[in-house]
């Protein structure tokens, strides 16, 4: 099959799993966000792909043959390092060039390469110049000029934003994206910004204890998380107990949620509302009631603290339908069931 | 990259030659030495194989008992010298500019790297009656007659003070730099005067980090070869002169040799002693 | 204010007490006449000429630096795969080596001296020249080993990583990244064993102290058989030699950051 095949991959540190049992097929062209809290494997998953690590088990395949025995510089990827790499005593130019230049290259095919990336990047004729003067944005563009140098099969990038400021990372992740499409080269990018991975992620895989939690396109992992653990680490949610009732309804604070059943089989489980899909109405008429504890009004969207049964609903509303409500104040917390997940605890 | 084990033989290759020439140039040498310690004296060549104790019961008597002692004495005295002067002083050089910082480093290097015979020869013209200090006492009439002022035990203890004092302040340096001077200032704020917080917040906080810089001290200062011989009189002469003496010019290099392993067991004493007091430290 | 006052006192102490010898010989070097007086006695560049003209002083300084260059030379080349090897690979045992790389220079240097002079004589080569080269190489190898091990510890291991993915095989990394990033260490460890060697005496004296003279030995013997203001002239020689081999360092490297690291190799 053409595109990279991840079969079993494992890395055991000692008694620990960085990795476990790891399956994951990227078809051709993909842009991959890897995406996890820190400790989760996902750096050491990046580094077994580009060989940087070798696996304790499993087989990493690429268009079909077994890449796993191959060492690093023979297998032709590009990637960009979380602390960039960028070579001090070379300049701007020798960076771009060095992959063609260790392959001893001719020298034109060098020049004219590096002016063409440096094109690319929006920085031409900065070849000359010594790595040690650019800003923070454009060695970034450097380091990922030089990965893309050799045209590689498989372009890899390991928390490539993280050292900008908040401002030109979001450019950045929209200029890496716009490129990714032009090149359509495969890429597989480690973050942990749920909005990094949102803005330019294909797919995007969760990752949490060393496996993979979840793979989905970035808006049905939002829309429909596999488990507690996605549905919070994307974006900001509500979890809350639902049990199921005689019936099988489901039912939250004793209370049964209109429209809304539980998977059957389940007595238990988690219900995941996004703040945005909690709407407030007058007490009695929602799922159950509660009392509004904190009001934060941040401009652009209103968020509501709701307190129910020991826990903190909050619901979030932009100016235009802004809820009418008080401190202290008794309101029903109404709950779509088209916008409730249920999940298995 | 990663570092990982050796996996081929081809991975060794970079060893081979440190490894050759280390062992080849340094511990046989040093074997040699021991093994010649039990060797016997040749007045004709050097020594002829043998297995002989004599050389270390030559220790035993009232004249060598008598020189470790002193060599031991004059050690420790240029130790706490150095120290007394070299604690404050980098102390205080810590909290210069990088420019003054680096230009004491250079004048500090350039005087550590002096041969002992230069250092040797400029005290010894320092003190000496026509060329010395002496000249300049009796220019300001302070002096009746300029006048030697060695041979004797000051200008040995002058000189390896002299010798010894860069070596000081570049051990001491690191170690005061990775102090951390927000506990002076702390102290300051609680009411210490700058001379009170320094004795009593840097230098318990650095104690260990004195005691090995003395030892290590004592041990160069134990080194010290050629200025007992230019500065002081016979009696001032120490373990590392004798060795010499023994070697070169009484041409009995069974007992210098037994002199000179005996000198490397007090040496790696101390030094295991300052590994101990460094690894408390980092432990604490 | 009292602070500032007490440090530049504390400082000019210091100063008077490193320089004063030094003043004191150079005012000796500038004597008109074959006299070895102080203050100087009319003023004369002609005892520095000496050091070249003068066949035996010539003969010494050659020799001197010779030695030195091929010493710190050798050392280099020893320290060097030395210092990769352990930075580059898990081999705990390997450490006996850095161990004895560092422990000539910890030692009392007659205990090495006279390593040595046992060494080259049970070998049949005493008093041969090269063999006081081995032995410098071998007793300042520390030096370089030093300087190289904080160079490699310098690198980020990343840059390494990010030649390999770029097809770079080890010899490659060796050649295009590595070497080029410890040039200045190489360079500082050579620097500092050349200074060390041109000055060290008693090893050199107990290897070829009886067949070749070394600018030191020279020293000494002058010491011993007949002063001349020539010594005065060799020894502030050595002095400017020393430190603009030192300043040359602090110009284009970091030699706080070589002290500070060296310190904590010793101790």
């Amino acid at each position: 099959m053409s595109g990279l095949s991840l079969k079993d991959v494992t890395k055991r540190f000692g008694d620990f799993k960085a990795v476990d049992a790891v399956n994951l097929d990227v078809p051709h062209g993909t842009f991959v966000c890897l995406l996890g809290p820190s400790g989760c494997g996902k750096t050491t998953l990046l580094r077994m792909i580009a060989g940087l690590e070798d696996p304790s088990e499993g087989a990493i395949l690429l268009d079909g043959s077994d890449i796993t025995p191959v060492p690093t510089h023979r297998r032709d990827f590009g990637m960009v390092f979380q602390s960039l790499a960028l070579f001090p005593h070379l300049t701007v130019g020798q960076n771009i060039a060095y992959p063609l230049r260790i392959r001893a290259r001719p020298r034109e095919e060098q020049v004219r390469r590096v002016d063409e990336l440096l094109k690319l990047i929006h920085l031409p004729g900065f070849a000359d110049r010594p790595v040690a003067k650019l800003s923070g944005g454009q060695r970034q563009r450097v380091a990922i000029a030089r990965a893309l140098a050799l045209s590689p099969r498989l372009f890899l990038l390991d928390e490539p934003l993280s050292a900008l400021d908040a401002k030109l990372r979001e450019a950045m992740q929209v200029e890496l994206r716009q490129l990714q499409q032009r090149l359509g080269v495969t890429t597989i990018v480690v973050t942990h910004d749920q909005r990094e991975a949102m803005t330019m992620a294909d797919l995007v895989v969760v990752m949490g204890e060393g496996r993979i939690r979840q793979a989905a396109p970035p808006i049905e992992i939002y829309r429909r998380p596999a488990d507690a653990f996605v549905a919070d680490f994307i974006g900001s949610t509500n979890l809350l107990e639902v049990t199921a009732d005689g019936a099988g309804r489901a039912t939250v604070f004793g209370r049964p949620v209109v429209g809304l059943a539980m998977p059957s089989g389940l007595a238990k489980a988690v219900l995941s509302v996004r703040p945005e899909d909690v709407r407030l109405a007058a007490a009695g008429a929602g799922a159950f009631d509660g009392t509004v504890t904190f009001v934060r009004d941040l401009g652009a969207t209103i968020e509501t603290f709701v307190e129910a049964g020991g826990e903190t609903i909050v619901a979030v509303a932009t100016p235009r339908d802004k809820p009418d409500v008080a401190l202290g104040q008794t309101v029903g917390v109404v709950l779509s069931p088209d916008a409730c997940v249920v999940l298995a605890k | 990259m990663r570092r990982e084990p050796p996996r081929s033989l081809a991975d060794y290759a970079p060893l081979v030659f440190p490894a050759l020439m280390l062992t080849v140039f340094f511990v046989v040498p040093f074997s040699i030495m021991i093994a010649v310690s039990f060797f016997r004296r040749d007045p004709a060549g050097f020594y002829t194989p043998d297995f002989v104790v004599d050389n270390y019961a030559r220790f035993l008597s009232v004249f060598f008992g008598g020189v470790l002692g002193f060599s031991l004495l004059l050690a420790v005295l240029v130790a706490a010298c150095c120290l007394a002067i070299a604690f404050p002083f980098t102390f205080l050089l810590i909290r210069c500019s990088r420019r003054v910082q680096t230009m004491w480093l250079v004048g500090l290097l350039s005087v550590l790297s002096l041969s002992e015979v230069i250092i040797g020869f400029a005290w010894s013209t320092l003190f000496s009656r026509t060329a010395g200090i002496t000249n300049l006492l009796v220019a300001v009439g302070l002096m009746e007659a300029p006048q030697a002022l060695i041979p004797g035990f000051g200008a040995v203890l002058t000189g390896m003070v002299y010798q010894a004092l860069p070596y000081t302040v570049l051990v001491l340096y690191p170690a005061l730099v990775r102090f951390d001077s927000t506990l002076l200032e702390a102290a300051r704020t609680l009411g210490a005067s700058p001379l009170r917080a320094f004795f009593n917040v840097v230098v318990p906080a650095l104690r260990n980090t004195i005691v090995a810089t003395l030892i290590m001290v004592f041990v160069f200062a134990l080194g010290s070869y050629l200025l007992p011989q230019i500065l002081g009189r016979p009696q001032h002469w120490t373990l590392s002169v004798l060795i010499t003496d023994q070697a070169i010019y009484q041409s009995n290099m069974p007992f210098a040799a037994a002199m000179a392993v005996f000198l490397v067991l007090i040496s790696l004493a101390l030094v295991g002693l300052t590994l101990t007091v460094g690894r408390k430290e980092s432990a604490s | 204010m009292m602070a500032t006052l007490l440090r530049r006192l504390c400082f000019a102490l210091v100063a008077l007490f490193l320089a004063a010898p030094l003043l004191v010989v150079f005012g000796v070097s500038v004597n008109e006449k074959q006299d070895l007086s102080f203050p100087p006695k009319g003023f004369s560049l002609s005892w520095y000429g000496q050091i070249f003209l003068d066949p035996a002083w010539r003969s010494a300084l050659v020799a001197s630096v010779l030695l030195a260059l091929a010493a710190a030379a050798l050392a280099v080349a020893i320290a060097l795969p030395l210092a990769w090897f352990l930075w580059r690979r898990i081999a705990p045992w390997a450490n006996v080596f850095q161990a004895l790389g560092l422990a000539p220079f910890i030692l009392p240097p007659v205990i090495t001296a006279l390593g040595f002079l046992s060494f080259w004589a049970t070998a049949g080569f005493y008093g041969q020249a090269w063999t006081a080269a081995i032995s410098h190489a071998i007793f300042f190898v520390t030096l370089p080993l030093v300087t190289l091990s904080l160079g490699f510890a310098s690198i980020d291991r990343s840059l390494v990583e990010a030649a390999s993915t770029m097809g770079a095989n080890d010899r490659v990394v060796l050649r295009t990244v590595v070497l080029p990033l410890i040039l200045p260490y190489m360079v500082s460890g050579y620097a500092f064993a050349f200074v060390l060697s041109l000055n060290e005496y008693i090893i050199a004296y107990m290897t070829v102290g009886f067949t070749m003279e070394t600018l030191p030995i020279k020293i000494f013997n002058a010491l011993r058989y007949g002063y001349t203001p020539t010594m005065a002239s060799v020894s502030v020689f050595f002095v400017a030699v020393a430190a603009l081999v030192f300043g040359l360092i602090a110009w284009f490297g970091d030699i706080r950051r070589l002290l500070g690291a060296m310190g904590t190799e010793n101790s």
